[in-house]
C-alpha cells in the first residue's frame, strides 16, 4: 500500500487549530492524504478502519508549521532538517545562487522539492533579473512556475524610481512583493546594532533609522501602488510601530519576524560571538519587548525561521567579517512556543503565527486540520528537552546561536499530505 | 529549561583564567584594578632596563614571539619588537597582510602553522574588530593553553598596551586617577585607543571622564559607558588635567564625516590658546603619530606640556611588562 492512500490515525493527542478554533483533546483521522476528521476521543468516522496509529498521548498535534523564509542549499538536506522541525511547507527567499530569476530555474527547484518528498516549497521570484536591482525579472512566467511572490531578498534596489515601476508592474498581476525593511545606504558597513554594545566593542553599526527610513518608503510606495506589501524580517520598536500605524490605515501590508529576533539581544554578542552575526541586527531589549507584543498582537502576522545554513568554515573569521545568518528552521517550533510560554502568550495564538497566518499571506493551503485539508500535521512533545549541537541537528548548518543550549520541546513526527516523512528515533 | 528571555550577563572575557590570572591581554575592558595597577607597576621596574648600558634582561630567553600583523604598523611592530629583544626573547615578524592571507589562508591557518613552529606568544593587529579573540577562542578550543595572545590593535575596537601606556603615563605625572579630569578629543567612533583609555580610566576610578568631537565621530550612547559627551572643544578642555588627542585619519573627509581637515583644526584642533582653558599644569597626549596642523597645532605638540615622547619610552616598558606578565614572570 503506498503511504499517500495509508489510513492514519493519531489518537490521544491535544489538538491545536486555531483556524477552526479548537484547542482540545481529539483525536484526528487521515484518508488519501487529506484529514478525513477530527473528532473527541473514543469517537470513530463511519467505516475508518486506520493501516496505522499513532499514540499521540501528552503531545501536541498541530497543523505542520508554514516557515516564510528558508534557505535550501543542497536543497534534501535542509528539507529533512526542515520536517525535523515540523515545517510542512516553506516559502524560499530568492538569494539563492543562482537567484530565482527565470522560470526553468523555479520549474526544477519545483520538481526537486516535489521528488524529494519533504516539506513543500513555495519559491518565492526575483523582483529584477539577477537581484540587481535594475532589470525587471519575468513576474508573470515565474508566477506561472510556481513563485508566490517577488522579492530582492536582502539586496537592494538603488534607483527608487526603479523600484516604483516594479511595484507597479507587480500590483498589475496582483502580485504580493516582499520587502526587506533595510535602507541599504544607511546600513552600509555595518555589522551590528548601533548602540552600547558596538560602541563597547567598536563594531560597525546599523542604526535604528535604517529599518525606520526603508519602512517609510515603502508604506508610501504601498499607498502610491496599491501592491500587497510584505516587509520580511522586523528588528526594531520603532519599526513595529510604523507597521502598526501602516495597518491601522488599512493599507495592504504585513509583516513577520525572525524567531531568533524573540530570544536575543545585542548583549548576546558577549566578545565577539559571530554565532549572533544576523541580518538584521539583533538590538535592545526594548527592540525584542516591542517585536514580542507586536507578535502577540497580529501587528507582525507571522515568525519565521530564516534559515541560513553556514558551512563551519564561513563562521572561522572575526565577527564582523562572518557571512551573517542563522541556522533555525529546526528551532522555530520550540523556539515559538519558548516565547509564548514566557510571555503569557495562548498556545493558539502562538500555533497561529506559525500556521494559518502564513499560510494565508502565501495564500495557499496549509495551517488547517478541517476535514478535507491536505494532512500536514506535527506531533510535537512540549516537555521533551534536548540539546542544539552538531549530534543533534539535521541540518548541515551548525550556525545557531542557541549551540549547546537546552530547548524545551521537540518534534516527534511530521506527516505531509498524509505521509509520514519524519518520526523521532530515540 | 534554561530561560532563554535571561539576558546572559556579559560573559566572562577569555583573557582571564578562571583563578583570575591574565592569560592573554585582548583589551583593557573588565581588567581588574588591581592587574592594570600590576603591569604599571612591572612596567616602572622595566624603565631601569631601559636606561642601562646593556638593556636586556633574561625573561623570555628561549620563547618565541611572533609579531603577527594582518594590518601594517611599522612603529607600533617596532616597539614590540623591541620590547620582546629587551626581554631576551627570539622576535619573527610577519607581514601576514603580503604573504599567506593574500594567497586565501585564512587566519586560523595561519594561527595553526605557527604554532606548530613552536610559538609562545602572538602579537596580533588586525584590521577587524575582535580578530584576537577569535585566536584567543581558538588556541583554547584546541587545547594549546600555554601559547599568549596580545592585541596590538583590532578594529576599532582596542589597543590595549596604548591604553596602559597612557594610564602609565598619567600615574607618572599625577598620580592617583581619582581627582583627575581626563579629556579623550577628536575621532573616539574609529578609536581603539580611546576605547582602551575610556576601559582603563574607568578601572583605575578616574573623577571625571569626557569624550569630546562633533556628532559624526561620536559611537551612539557613549554616556553608557560612564562618559560625558562634549561637542564644543573649549567646553570639553575647561579644568581638565589631562588631554588626550586622538590622531584624525585622512579618509574621515571622504565619507561625509568632516567637511575638510582645516575645519576640523578651527573646531577641534588644540592650540595653545584652547589648552589655557584646562588646567595650568595639564599633560597633553597624542598616540602617534601625529597629524600637526589638523588635531594638534605644532606650539602645543612641541610644548612644555606635551609628554608625546614620554609616551613612546614608557610604551616600550609597557609592552615589556605585559609580555613578562603573560610568560609567567
Amino acid at each position: 500500500m503506498s503511504q499517500t492512500t495509508m489510513k492514519i490515525a493519531i489518537k490521544n493527542g491535544r489538538v491545536v487549530d486555531p483556524r477552526h478554533g479548537i484547542d482540545a483533546p481529539r483525536d484526528l483521522f487521515i484518508a488519501d492524504g487529506k484529514i478525513a476528521a477530527v473528532l473527541p476521543a473514543g469517537q470513530t468516522p463511519d467505516g475508518f478502519a486506520a493501516d496505522r496509529t499513532l499514540d499521540a498521548a501528552g503531545q501536541l498535534v498541530l497543523p505542520g508549521v508554514v516557515d516564510l523564509a528558508a534557505r535550501l542549499p543542497g536543497l534534501e538536506p535542509e528539507l529533512e532538517a526542515a520536517v525535523a522541525g515540523g515545517v510542512t511547507r516553506l516559502a524560499c527567499p530568492p538569494d539563492s545562487d543562482p537567484p530565482m530569476d527565470e522560470p526553468e530555474l523555479v520549474e526544477r527547484l519545483v520538481r526537486r522539492a516535489q521528488d524529494a518528498g519533504l516539506a513543500r516549497v513555495h519559491p518565492v521570484g526575483a523582483l529584477t533579473q539577477g537581484l540587481a536591482g535594475e532589470k525587471l525579472a519575468e513576474m508573470a512566467g515565474l508566477a506561472a512556475e510556481g513563485c508566490v511572490a517577488f522579492s530582492q531578498a536582502k539586496r537592494a534596489v538603488r534607483e527608487s524610481q526603479s523600484l516604483l515601476r516594479a511595484l507597479q508592474y507587480a500590483a498589475t498581476f496582483d502580485f504580493p512583493v516582499w520587502c526587506y525593511p533595510q535602507n541599504l545606504s544607511l546600513a552600509r558597513g555595518g555589522v551590528a546594532h548601533d548602540g552600547e554594545v558596538a560602541a563597547r566593542l567598536g563594531l560597525p553599526g546599523i542604526p535604528v533609522v535604517a529599518e525606520t527610513v526603508a519602512i517609510a518608503q515603502i508604506v508610501e510606495l504601498c499607498r502610491a501602488t496599491g501592491v500587497r506589501i510584505h516587509l520580511t524580517r522586523l528588528s526594531s520598536a520603532a519599526g513595529v510601530a510604523l507597521v502598526r500605524a501602516a495597518k491601522a490605515q488599512g493599507l495592504p501590508l504585513s509583516a513577520d519576524v525572525a524567531v531568533h529576533h524573540l530570544h536575543l539581544t545585542d548583549e548576546d554578542i558577549g566578545f565577539f560571538n559571530n554565532l549572533t552575526r544576523v541580518d538584521p541586527p539583533l538590538r535592545t531589549a526594548a527592540d525584542r519587548a516591542a517585536l514580542r507584543e507586536g507578535l502577540a498582537d497580529g501587528t507582525l502576522a507571522a515568525v519565521c525561521s530564516d534559515h541560513t545554513p553556514l558551512a563551519d568554515d564561513e563562521r572561522q573569521v572575526p565577527f564582523g567579517e562572518a557571512t551573517p545568518g542563522v541556522s533555525a528552521v529546526e528551532l522555530l517550533l520550540p523556539l515559538t512556543l519558548a516565547w509564548a510560554r514566557e510571555a503569557g502568550v495562548p498556545l493558539a495564538t502562538a500555533v497561529a503565527r506559525l500556521t494559518c497566518d502564513p499560510a494565508a499571506l502565501l495564500g495557499v493551503a496549509g495551517g488547517d486540520l478541517g476535514a478535507g485539508a491536505p494532512a500536514d500535521v506535527v506531533l510535537f512533545d512540549p516537555e521533551a528537552t534536548w540539546t542544539a549541537d552538531a549530534d543533534t541537528l539535521v541540518s548541515r548548518g551548525r550556525n545557531t546561536p542557541f549551540l549547546g543550549r537546552t530547548v524545551t520541546g521537540r518534534t516527534s513526527a511530521t506527516l505531509v499530505g498524509g505521509r509520514l516523512v519524519y518520526a523521532r528515533q530515540d | 529549561m534554561a530561560d532563554l528571555l535571561s539576558t546572559p550577563p556579559t560573559p566572562a572575557s577569555p583573557q582571564l583564567g578562571a583563578d583570575g590570572r591574565l592569560l592573554h591581554l585582548l583589551s583593557t575592558e573588565g581588567l581588574p584594578r588591581q592587574t592594570i595597577t600590576h603591569i604599571l607597576d612591572t612596567a616602572k621596574s622595566f624603565l631601569e632596563v631601559s636606561d642601562r648600558d646593556v638593556k636586556k634582561v633574561p625573561l623570555l630567553r628561549g620563547k618565541s614571539v611572533f609579531n603577527l600583523f594582518f594590518e601594517n604598523s611599522t612603529r607600533t611592530r617596532t616597539t614590540f619588537e623591541i620590547a620582546a629583544k629587551r626581554l631576551s626573547a627570539d622576535v619573527i615578524n610577519l607581514d601576514v597582510s603580503r604573504s599567506s592571507t593574500a594567497k586565501g589562508e585564512t587566519l586560523l591557518d595561519t594561527i595553526d602553522n605557527l604554532c606548530s613552529m613552536h610559538a609562545d606568544m602572538f602579537v596580533v593587529r588586525h584590521a577587524t574588530s575582535g580578530a584576537p579573540f577569535l585566536i584567543a577562542e581558538h588556541l583554547a578550543r584546541t587545547g594549546r593553553h600555554d601559547i599568549r595572545v596580545v592585541n596590538a590593535g583590532d578594529g576599532r575596537h582596542a589597543h590595549p598596551t596604548q591604553g596602559l601606556l597612557d594610564m602609565y603615563t598619567i600615574r607618572h605625572y599625577k598620580g592617583d586617577f581619582a581627582g583627575l579630569t581626563v579629556a579623550i578629543v577628536g575621532d573616539i567612533l574609529h578609536s581603539r585607543v580611546a576605547r582602551s583609555d575610556i576601559h582603563a580610566l574607568r578601572a583605575l576610578g578616574c573623577g571625571e571622564i569626557r569624550a569630546v568631537g562633533p556628532k559624526t565621530l561620536l559611537p551612539a550612547h557613549l554616556e553608557a559607558q560612564g562618559v560625558k559627551v562634549f561637542h564644543n572643544l573649549e567646553e570639553g578642555l575647561k579644568d581638565c588635567d589631562v588631554v588626550i588627542m586622538l590622531r584624525l585619519q585622512n579618509e574621515r573627509m571622504d565619507g561625509a564625516l568632516l567637511p575638510s581637515a582645516s575645519e576640523y583644526f578651527k573646531r577641534f584642533g588644540l592650540t595653545p590658546a584652547k589648552l589655557k582653558l584646562a588646567k595650568p599644569d595639564a599633560i597633553v597626549m597624542h598616540p602617534g603619530p601625529m597629524n600637526r596642523g589638523i588635531e594638534i597645532d605644532s606650539a602645543v605638540a612641541d610644548g612644555p606640556q606635551a609628554v608625546i615622547l614620554d609616551q613612546v619610552t614608557f610604551g616600550i616598558a609597557v609592552r615589556m611588562a605585559v609580555m613578562s606578565i603573560l610568560a609567567g614572570n
